[in-house]
């Protein structure tokens, strides 16, 4: 197991380092001089010198990327220009919105999509089944932002049941924070919870076909109990790879579903600093993100190599 | 099931069948603007209604078509065109460096959802139709180099392959000559599926003003533009939406009753 982690870990460090350089090349490198590209056309010379000053571009690109490193690993994001404040700050103001946000979902997908995959499974071929399997299909094919809308007209707009965007905050309250995020954690969650609802379904199905389960079909349990008290530990394996896969479908889908909503979350900024060409921000923001997932699928890794040692070979 | 086989078929043709159409035809020219008749419900004249420039949503939706199919189409052709020879190095090079490299890279292309591909294009080249194509292409090409590459691994160990290796053919001439063709079905089912997430994938984008810029019509810029509108207008958020989860619920059910029919030995996945 620790040869297993050491390997892991060094390639989730290759990981970080190589997708870092993708995004600073991508966004510092690929535009010339970013002080030109985010002053525009009109910029004065010397106002130029000066930006070129505070973001340390007089300093070569390697350099540079070096000092963005060292900087994001102690924290400092940089300044955003738009805002002459510490991306940092900026970011974990929002953070604090967009990642409940997901997480919220998440909880939800798998509320949802655990009994739900159980079900049809155990109702095999029976209505129950077409049914949920008919209702996961129409759930991966709708977008869900025009979901959110949908809700936000029946639900805030018709019904006055929540409110149809803002966010409240959470000085007032736990509860008052959940609920303005509940009408964006259910869209966020429709789609993923299908998605998990199918793989949960079709991993059951799976194990239901090994000796395990027939022997303990023998011991006199039924199908319903040998499904609940044995395949399902073996069908996770299938099920927690998919729900490490979906972090980082839901952390993408929060910065579109904020947009229905509303929310100030990361979402918001991130479009506010791609009109405003504030790159410093843009860069932050997109490296945090595949930071998350980057990290997430590494837990995830490790997570299965724990539940299953056979696993840990490879 | 057959019965969604022939589902999936119809929304697709129908789906189709507006782009093209839309091509000679439309039942209003959608550049005209025609402020006397903005916001109005369906009706005999407009079966879908107006939008908030008088713009009959039908023909709409049937020009938003073709930006939604030509950018899910070009997507996928770019992660097969890039992804599929991919797969076949990996597969034909197992275990080697270059099998190794392909891979990481693969993982690392997965950490940017296609979302952040955009997000980073446009802030640097602005907003149009092209980034999202480019976006969505980029979160293609791993798809289908996995997908081709493991199942070239196990067409390797084949008896056939043996044989053609045995007549002295190289690495690239088997990839060419004996994998790729046992892989068409793979790739037509897998390519309906990217097809149909990258129709989902350009709404969002366009949705969130990454996209198709105005005054090309998406289906994504409709819903962005109807927003505020919809406690009044519901109409103009109804349907652009309900085209975006029809072709994507038809070419779903198309790819997953292709997969029934073309290769019987994936039934058991596709429970």
């Amino acid at each position: 197991m620790l040869r297993y982690l050491v390997r892991k870990l060094v390639s989730l460090a290759l990981s970080l380092l190589v997708a870092s350089a993708v995004i600073f090349v991508s966004l510092e490198v690929v535009p010339g001089d970013p002080a030109a590209y985010m002053l525009g056309l009109n910029a004065q010379e010397d106002t130029l010198a000066a930006l070129r000053e505070e973001l340390g571009l007089n300093k070569g690109p390697v350099a540079r990327y070096f000092s963005w490193l060292t900087g994001m690993a102690s924290g400092d994001f940089g300044t955003s220009y738009t805002y002459r404040t510490p991306v940092a700050d900026m970011i974990s103001d929002r953070l604090w919105i967009s990642m409940p946000l997901a997480l919220y979902a998440l909880t939800l997908s798998v509320l949802i999509a655990f009994p739900a995959g159980i079900w049809a499974a155990s109702q095999r071929g029976k209505p129950a089944d077409l049914a949920v399997m008919g209702v996961t299909q129409l759930g991966v094919a709708i977008p869900n932002f025009w979901f959110a809308m949908l809700m936000v007209l029946i639900f805030a707009i018709n019904l006055r049941w929540f409110s149809a965007g803002g966010f409240a905050g959470w000085d007032n309250g736990l509860l008052a924070g959940l609920k303005s995020l509940t009408l964006p954690a259910i869209a966020l969650a429709l789609p993923q919870a299908s998605i998990l609802t199918r793989v949960m379904r079709s991993a059951l199905l799976d194990t239901l076909g090994e000796d395990y389960i027939r022997t303990a079909r023998a011991k006199g349990l039924s199908r319903g109990q040998a499904l609940r008290r044995h395949a399902l530990r073996n069908a996770m394996i299938p099920v927690l790879t998919i729900i490490g896969l979906q972090f980082s479908f839901l952390m993408a889908g929060a910065i579109i579903i904020e947009n229905v909503f509303f929310l100030p979350g990361l979402g918001q900024l991130v479009f506010k600093a791609i009109s405003a060409r504030d790159l410093i921000v843009v860069e932050s923001v997109v490296m945090l993100l595949v930071f998350a997932v980057i990290v997430v699928n590494f837990a995830v890794d490790i997570a299965y190599a724990w539940v299953d040692p056979r696993l840990r070979g490879r | 099931m057959r019965a969604g086989l022939l589902l999936g078929l119809l929304l697709t043709v129908v789906f189709a069948g507006a782009a093209l159409i839309s091509l000679l035809w439309v039942p209003y020219d959608i550049e005209a603007l025609d402020i006397a008749n903005k916001i109005k419900a369906p009706s005999g004249a407009h079966p879908l209604g107006t939008d908030h420039f008088g713009r009959d949503i039908l023909s709409m939706i049937m020009v938003g078509a073709r930006t939604s199919i030509a950018v899910a189409l070009v997507a996928v052709g770019i992660g097969m065109g890039l992804g599929v020879p991919l797969g076949l190095a990996a597969a034909a090079h197992r275990g080697s460096l270059l099998d190794e490299i392909i891979m990481r890279g693969n993982d690392l292309v997965f950490a940017f959802p296609s979302l952040l591909i955009a997000i980073m294009i446009t802030a640097v080249f602005g907003p149009s139709a092209l980034n999202a194509i480019i976006a969505i292409g980029i979160f293609n090409i791993p798809v289908f180099a996995r997908l081709v590459r493991g199942a070239a691994l196990s067409l390797w160990t084949r008896d056939f392959v043996l044989a053609a290796r045995v007549a002295g053919k190289g690495a690239v001439r088997i990839s060419w000559e004996h994998i790729l063709p046992n892989l068409t079905n793979l790739l037509i089912v897998q390519g309906t599926i990217q097809f149909s997430l990258g129709i989902l994938a350009e709404a969002g984008l366009s949705y969130v003003g990454l996209g198709a810029q105005p005054p090309i019509p998406s289906w994504g810029r409709m819903l962005a533009d109807s927003q505020t509108m919809i406690s009044f207008a519901p109409h103009m958020a109804l349907f652009p939406g309900l085209a975006i989860l029809l072709t994507v619920l038809g070419l779903n059910l198309l790819g997953d009753g292709l997969r029934d029919r073309l290769d019987p030995r994936l039934r058991r996945q596709a429970r």
